[in-house]
């Protein structure tokens, strides 16, 4: 076995477009996906996740480049002869087919045996919670009970790779949050590699082991959950995974992967953890995450440190969210409500003068591009 | 008055069907209702119609005969029944080329890239534009024995240097058939070409990422979901072919009589208005008893298989 299921090798995809143009899909993509891993494509729409998945499929082929499955080239390999099964966002169920129908169809082109077709498809079906509905028909099942159809359908064959193309996007919030612990868990009861497809940063974010950020058909960065959020290499990144206070300015000195960097807002240098890759004069973005900001009653650090207004207060329960201002602009800012307090004044007040504090190692120095 | 009918559910549902119920009873039962009442009834001198109660119509139609060679009292004359029989027998054979032919055509359209679809289908559509008569006799034109198609023949004969003698096309059993299967083609093209067009493209690409060549996929995944087009389209062929006069008419002379030939006689030549409502009224049970189980089969082709 190769020790990537999946590979993209410098792949591009460009569309013809009615107009007589073009679309580049996807741009130059490299990716590398180990065996058994849940690695997600995370993106906003047209960005090319579906257009990857579809690729790895065999749905469409690269206009230049090569799609590796456990190390063999796919070239133009047609989708029926990969050892890959996809979870359809439509799901793409066979309505004149009960669902045991569906879910035995792929055992049957393989060619297997009646009883062990019987066998397979009742474990699946226990598998995704569906057992005693094998008789029903898709149109009788609910959104959630087809999507479920559609996952025991790919995974009866036990495929190499499972790929899934936005599979919880038409379920309602609640339902979607039970279906990604219970897709996560799922995954690492099979030890399938899951190339799962999503726009929703959260989902993307409980579920993966490793994420590709995509935008405008590139992969803007590849890591772990932490990784994109702690270290997001640029600011697009920071700013599609969670939320964000950005700050510009201009490298003025690095050392041992911290920054200084000069902000004209605040006309002073601030310091922060180098994230990604930036050099002495860059134009950058410093980026503080609202929950990192510490509020304080007078300056904690001597450097770092601002004084300003407090604006906007929004008690949410578990926290309190802040805008404060200061030097014209507006930050976010975060407070997890540790104490249990009926003042309101207990969790500050429009027009309080307080303290900011951007710890050095909770600010990040990235590329503004 | 206003104010109960707005608050009266079942009352507004009288109302709006009311003027359904208006044309059905008009156009549909009355008329039937008066051809079943003339059915029973016995052709005056001059052709009127005498109204009395009586199945020697039927009795007729089903050969039952009382004039017989032999000298016994009843025999049977199979004219009539030869004559339903034929009908039946190319009502089938037309339905199933129409079919065969109609189906890798409407496939091929709606396979066809979104810009050239319109065109094919418009190239369908077409023909019915013209008058259904002045179609059966292009046709005419083209099997005659003098006709377009020998005299190529001839022709391409001619420049070989092959003997040549003319086929007789017309005014055979086949020339109807091509007739029928030319005239009720489209009928069957559109309604498969509609539940074809339906089936979502992620369907082929699933049954694909499942394993199945394209072969497969027509067979598993193609075929079963258009087959409500099919049904729909045999409906659409096979009443009107069992029905019709002119395409025997014209292309079968008077070597291919059909039922719908028997009963335009009787009204026209005949003047027997009486026997031919009956064999109306048996042309209708006939349509009726072979469309009832078939749908009790296949369904009426109208559970729209939602993609
Ligand atoms: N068959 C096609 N023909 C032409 N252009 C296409 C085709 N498929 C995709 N595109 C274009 O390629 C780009 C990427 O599309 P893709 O479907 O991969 O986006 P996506 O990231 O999956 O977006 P979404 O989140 O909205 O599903 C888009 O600009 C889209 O318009
Ligand atoms: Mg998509």
């Amino acid at each position: 076995m190769s020790e990537f299921a999946v590979e993209l090798q410098d792949v591009v995809k460009r569309f013809p477009t009615p107009e007589g143009g073009e679309v580049l899909a996807v741009d130059h993509v490299t990716m590398q996906i180990k065996n058994g891993e849940f690695f997600s494509m995370l993106g906003s729409s047209g960005c090319g996740k579906t257009t990857s998945l579809r690729m790895v499929a065999g749905f469409e082929w690269p206009t230049s480049g090569e799609v590796y499955i456990e190390g063999i080239a796919q070239g133009h390999t047609p989708p029926f002869k990969r050892p890959v099964n996809t979870v359809f966002q439509s799901y793409a169920l066979f309505q004149h087919m009960t669902v045991f129908q569906n879910v035995a169809f792929g055992l049957e082109m393989d060619g297997a045996g009646k009883d062990e077709i019987k066998k397979r498809v009742a474990r699946a079906l226990e598998m995704v919670q569906l057992t005693g509905m094998d008789r029903r028909y898709p149109r009788q099942l609910s959104g959630g009970q087809q999507q479920r159809v559609a996952l025991a359908r790919a995974i009866v064959k036990t495929p190499d790779v499972l790929l899934l193309d936005e599979p919880l996007g038409a379920l309602d919030l609640k339902l979607r949050k039970e279906m990604q612990l219970e897709l996560k868990a799922l995954q690492q009861k099979l030890g399938i590699t899951f190339v799962y497809v999503t726009h929703d940063q959260e989902e993307a974010l409980t579920m993966s082991d490793r994420i590709a950020v995509m935008s405008q058909g590139k992969v803007l960065q590849m890591g772990s959950p932490v990784e994109i959020y702690e270290r997001p290499n640029c600011k697009f990144v920071a700013d599609f995974i969670g939320t964000s206070n950005f700050l510009e300015g201009t490298v003025k000195s690095l050392e041992k992967g911290m920054a200084n960097v000069f902000i004209p807002a605040f006309n002073t240098e601030i310091k922060g953890i180098v994230s990604g890759e930036v050099s002495v004069g860059e134009t950058v973005a410093v980026s503080v995450r609202p929950e990192k900001i510490r509020l304080a009653d007078k300056a904690v650090l001597n450097q770092n440190c601002f004084e300003g207004t407090i604006d906007l207060v929004t008690y949410i329960g578990s926290d309190t969210h802040l805008y404060v201002g200061l030097n014209g602009m507006k930050l976010k800012v975060w407070e997890q409500n540790k104490i249990s307090s009926l003042d309101p004044t207990a969790y500050y007040t429009v027009g309080q003068k307080v303290w900011l504090a951007l710890f050095p190692e909770n600010t990040l120095v990235m590329a503004s591009e | 008055m206003l104010k109960r009918l707005r608050e009266n559910k079942s009352s507004q549902g009288t109302l709006l069907i009311t003027p359904t119920l208006i044309f059905m009873v008009g156009l549909l039962i009355i008329p039937l209702l008066l051809t079943l009442i003339i059915s029973f009834g016995r052709r005056s001198a001059d052709g009127n119609v005498i109204y009395t109660f009586g199945l020697h119509n039927y009795i007729r139609i089903l050969g039952i005969s009382t004039a017989c060679e032999g000298g016994q009292s009843l025999c049977f004359d199979p004219l009539y029944a030869n004559i339903l029989r034929r009908s039946l027998a190319l009502a089938f054979n037309s339905t199933v080329l129409v079919i065969l032919l109609a189906y890798p055509l409407a496939y091929f359209i709606a396979r066809a890239h979104p810009k050239r679809r319109n065109t094919f289908l418009f190239m369908v559509l077409v023909p019915l534009w013209t008058n259904f008569v002045i179609r059966v006799y292009a046709w005419m034109m083209l099997l005659r024995t003098q006709g377009v198609i020998n005299s190529v023949l001839g022709w391409l004969a001619g420049l070989v240097g092959i003997p040549f003698a003319p086929f007789e096309m017309l005014y055979t059993p086949g020339a109807v058939l091509v007739g029928m299967v030319y005239e009720f083609l489209p009928f069957m093209i559109l309604p498969i070409f509609t539940s074809l067009e339906k089936i979502d493209n992620s369907l082929y690409e699933a049954a694909a990422d499942l394993g199945a060549n394209p072969i497969r996929t027509f067979l598993r995944v193609t075929l079963p979901l258009s087959m409500p087009g099919v049904v729909a389209g045999t409906i659409l062929v096979f009443i009107p072919v069992m029905g019709t006069f002119i395409v025997s008419d014209l292309l079968g002379g008077r070597q291919v009589i059909l039922i719908g030939n028997l009963i335009q006689r009787q009204f026209l030549d005949a003047r027997d208005p009486t026997f031919g409502s009956a064999a109306s009224l048996i042309l209708m049970a006939m349509t009726l008893i072979v469309t009832f189980f078939y749908t009790r089969k296949f369904g009426f082709g109208e559970e729209i298989v939602a993609a």
